[in-house]
């Protein structure tokens, strides 16, 4: 059921992660989850943490994408992520362990600075998308 | 002239130079590939996030913006990135003079410091140094170039500071590098680069959340961006601009050893002839 095609792109400071056709990309933004089709009506939204799944002519492909923004025009997308990994780049128990320690961190003391609590939040969000996208 | 000895101690300690100038230049050859690659990664992403910030604010019209326009504060930040080490020709140097050659005032300036040479240099020259954080040079990650840019847009925010610059050397191949001072904050909305391609499509952008929000979070990754890009750029300048020196070195030094062989061999020569006329006398006068 694939419809009309367009560019997709996605660049990590490190390199270009993935270039190629799609006909529907789906990811988070701040505002909530989106689905992107051709001739999309020219949007620029941040990404929050979460899964980007691709949906290519001949198949799904799904990346984690922590942080960065997409930028929607009408026969192409442009995301500028700052991190952005593909499943089997990720370490499960990393993960996991990260996920621990930043719940640990939210639960802990609250006596530690602010900084921390939002830090802390965004590493569990991260770790949980990773997580989320190996399971 | 020189006794025969001394020019051999000469050219012995020259030889000894030379090879640990040849070694090192074998090492920045080495490093100066990976960085280079690493540069030519992060180049689209660099070029990308810059395309996009002047779409953005060339679409967007008038906004007004805290980040798009200068603080009332007089200082202005300067990031500058230079390298640990010396012994790469005018590198440090080069990058120092556009902050102390250029327009910038002395008492104005506040450096934000990347790389121990800067430091000595600005330091020698009475600069308000805010913060150092050399170690990042070595291998630079992009999450130093989040928390650098972190610090300096705070201390914007709060109006310490007025302006940020950023002083780097450009990469623009192996032997060709351009000392840049380009300006962060406020972000300029007329750059040449953008007259020149009027083609950008008036299709309005909408932004999700709300513009200002947007811009909010986007401009400081847009300067984490180019702080990053400025790093591994700096990087590989500084490995390029070591190997040419050491590769200058490295000659100079065959060049000395040319000159030296030649003299030391004259001299060899010259006590030769010297015993044998003294021989020649002594036994002459004998007989």
């Amino acid at each position: 059921m694939a419809g009309k095609l367009f560019q997709l792109k996605i660049i990590s400071p490190d390199r270009i992660f993935y270039e190629g056709e799609a006909w529907m990309v789906e990811f988070t933004s701040s505002e909530g989850e989106l689905g992107v089709y051709a001739d999309h009506v020219p949007l620029t939204t941040i990404l929050v943490p979460g899964i980007m799944t691709i949906h290519e002519q001949d198949g799904i492909k799904k990346a984690a994408v922590h942080a960065g923004f997409a930028e929607i025009l009408q026969d192409r997308v442009n995301v500028l992520a700052e991190v952005a990994e593909w499943p089997e780049e990720i370490d499960i128990n990393r993960a996991n362990e990260a996920r621990i320690r930043a719940e640990r961190r939210l639960g802990g003391a609250s006596g530690e600075a602010n900084i921390n609590f939002v830090r802390a939040e965004l590493a569990l969000k991260r770790s949980l998308t990773r997580i989320k996208l190996l399971s | 002239m020189a006794s025969m000895r001394d020019i051999k101690r000469r050219k012995e300690s020259i030889q000894s130079t030379e090879q640990i100038t040849k070694a090192m230049k074998l090492v920045s050859t080495v490093k100066l590939q990976k960085a280079r690659t690493r540069a030519e990664h992060s180049k689209p992403f660099f070029d990308m996030m810059y395309e996009t910030v002047s779409n953005m604010l060339a679409k967007s019209g008038n906004i007004n913006h805290h980040f798009l326009k200068a603080g009332d504060s007089p200082k202005k930040a300067v990031i500058v990135i230079t390298a640990n080490r010396g012994l790469a020709g005018g590198y440090n140097m080069n990058v120092a003079k556009l902050v102390t050659k250029g327009e910038l005032k002395r008492e104005d300036v506040v450096i934000y410091n990347i790389g121990r040479k800067g430091k000595e240099i600005f330091k020698r020259n009475g600069y308000e140094i805010a913060a150092d954080y050399s170690d990042v040079i070595e291998n630079p990650l992009y999450s130093d170039a989040m928390h650098i840019g972190e610090e300096v847009l705070k201390a914007f925010t709060n109006n310490e500071i007025g302006e940020i610059y950023l002083a780097y050397t450009g990469f623009k191949n192996t032997v060709v590098h351009v000392p840049t001072l380009i300006k962060l904050l406020p972000v300029e909305q007329n750059h040449t680069k953008q007259n020149e391609k009027e083609s950008v499509d008036n299709v309005p952008m909408n932004y999700e959340p709300e513009e200002d929000e947007a811009l909010d979070i986007i401009i400081p990754k847009y300067i984490n961006s180019l702080i990053y890009g400025a790093l591994v750029e700096s990087v590989a300048s500084e490995n390029g601009a070591r190997m040419q020196a050491m590769d200058n070195a490295t000659s100079n030094a065959d060049d000395m050893i040319a000159d030296l062989s030649l003299k030391y061999n004259r001299a060899r020569q010259g006590s030769i002839t010297q015993e044998l006329t003294e021989i020649i006398a002594g036994a002459s006068a004998i007989s």
